[in-house]
């Protein structure tokens, strides 16, 4: 048995101030959890993650996989009975991991999320060629997936150069609103 | 009567439509066979595509994972960016979810209006349209492009796949729905549809980076189930499903994957296929030629 106080509420209204959503309308019917391609990456079923925020257990939930190997799809949102907006529940919690300084169960995707966005503020668009190269070079791993880099740009589906924005101050406009 | 639908018809060909066309990131720096095909099949169905001016990246997966001012503010000035009375046009699946929702959430949220007119300096447009690709076939007929329709893909047995496409979240649950559009669509030029199951299923957008192991395993079985199911080949309409699915299937004979728009401008007899085949990492012109549909 788990026995609840008063202070598991705070952090489930915490998450879902941020978020805006109402996960607590759920039905735990788990067509999230049988729809999602990627429970297998998971340590925890997306409906399990609500229920992990609905009990408090704000450690847990921060720090489980799931809320990293969600790509944020909606094919579990777009079968929730409830309109439960899923993914925008995993950002909030993404959000909160990083603002508490919480241990990050997949680094890699974070760092990925990180390159992404730093090709963003340089550039206003993605630079594939310069996210990977970073990427690895974060990871440092260099030898996986090397044949395949060196095919991609023999295809040419890696531009070199990246493409750009031309209004630079609108771009960085962006990264400093707060 | 008959003389008036005529008429009718040729006016409809006639009428050149046009739209602001956001090709977002995946198309532009990476797909770029995807773009060409695509502005080709909407030059021949008269349909004018200019690029947004100096549009920027909609913040894809990343932003709205650790970012939220970023993911707010970068569909905001792509938003910003569209000349007033033109709809947006995107084919980006991902893309539009980010640019539609931020404009909804600007429509109903009189604060974020506010935020949105002091950060970019022009007002709110409530009557912009924003529209997926797929739109397209509900306002042109491709019998008024096109003669004897049916005969042009040769019974090319095909696999139609949408990855996340249909997917939309709660916000977005009345916009128009776009399920069996590329099915309808190819059926009509003649191509043979291979129903195999998995055509909604994810292909793993970015876990192909971060995750290699896990996207694998979910493309793999998508083309083997299209296989299976007897398909020479699939047919997206993003760029991204396109990418995942060519470079993290682990089978040795998978079949090549066309875009959409390869398809479409193919059968409106585009030539331009120099241009777009050598781009693919499995190489569909064996298949082609086999089914008649390249010469030469
Ligand atoms: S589909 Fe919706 S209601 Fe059902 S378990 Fe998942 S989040 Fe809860």
């Amino acid at each position: 048995m788990i026995n609840l106080g008063n202070e598991h509420h705070e952090f489930a209204d915490e998450i879902k101030a941020d978020s805006g959503i109402n996960f607590n309308v759920c039905l735990h019917c788990k067509t999230c959890a049988n729809g999602c391609p990627f429970i297998e990456g998971m340590d925890y079923a997306p409906n399990a993650v609500i229920r992990l925020v609905q009990l408090g257990l704000e450690d847990v939930a921060l720090e489980c996989s799931s809320i990293w190997i969600c790509v944020g799809y909606n094919t579990c949102s777009s079968y929730c009975p409830m309109a439960i907006d899923i993914p925008a529940v995993m950002d909030g919690l993404r959000h909160k991991a990083i603002e508490k300084g919480v241990k990050i169960a997949e680094p890699d995707v974070l760092n990925f999320h990180t390159e992404v966005l730093n090709t963003v503020k340089k550039y206003g668009r993605t630079h594939k060629l310069e996210i990977m190269m970073r990427y690895k070079l974060k990871k440092m791993d260099f030898l996986s997936d090397m044949g395949l880099g060196l095919k991609m740009l023999k295809k040419r589906k890696l531009d070199l150069t990246p493409s750009k924005v031309q209004d630079k101050k609108a771009i960085e406009k962006i990264f400093k609103e707060k | 009567m008959k003389k008036f639908l005529k008429k009718n018809k040729n006016n409809r060909s006639s009428e050149r439509l046009r739209f602001s066309f956001f090709p977002g990131c995946a198309l532009k720096v990476s797909g770029h066979e995807s773009t060409l095909s695509l502005l080709k099949f909407c030059d021949s169905v008269n349909i004018e595509l200019k690029e947004l001016e100096d549009w920027n990246c909609c913040g894809s997966s990343s932003a709205h994972s650790i970012d939220h001012n970023v993911a707010k503010h970068l569909p905001m000035r792509n938003i910003s960016l569209v000349p007033k009375g033109i709809p947006l046009l995107i084919a980006c699946p991902s893309c539009l979810i980010r640019l539609k929702s931020t404009y909804l959430k600007i429509k109903e949220d009189e604060n974020l209006r506010q935020e949105y007119e002091e950060a970019w300096g022009k007002p709110f447009d409530e009557d912009l349209e924003i529209i997926h690709f797929f739109e397209i076939f509900n306002r042109i007929r491709l019998e008024d492009y096109i003669n004897h329709l049916e005969e042009k893909l040769k019974k090319i047995k095909v696999a139609p796949y949408y990855g996340c496409m249909l997917s939309m979240p709660p916000n977005l649950r009345f916009e128009n729905n776009y399920s069996g559009i590329m099915e309808k669509t190819l059926s009509k030029l003649g191509a043979d549809i291979i129903p195999f199951g998995y055509a909604n299923m994810c292909c793993g957008t970015y876990l192909s980076v971060a995750k290699p192991q896990l996207a694998q395993k979910v493309v793999t079985q998508i083309v083997s189930k299209a296989m299976e199911a007897g398909a020479e080949c699939l047919v997206t309409a993003c760029s991204m499903c396109h990418l995942n699915l060519e470079i993290r299937c682990a089978l040795e004979n998978s079949i090549p994957v066309l875009h959409f728009s390869e398809l479409l401008s193919m059968a409106l007899g585009a030539e331009d296929q120099k241009k777009w085949f050598p781009r693919h990492i499995v190489d569909p012109v064996p298949l082609l030629k086999k089914r008649g549909l390249l010469v030469s």
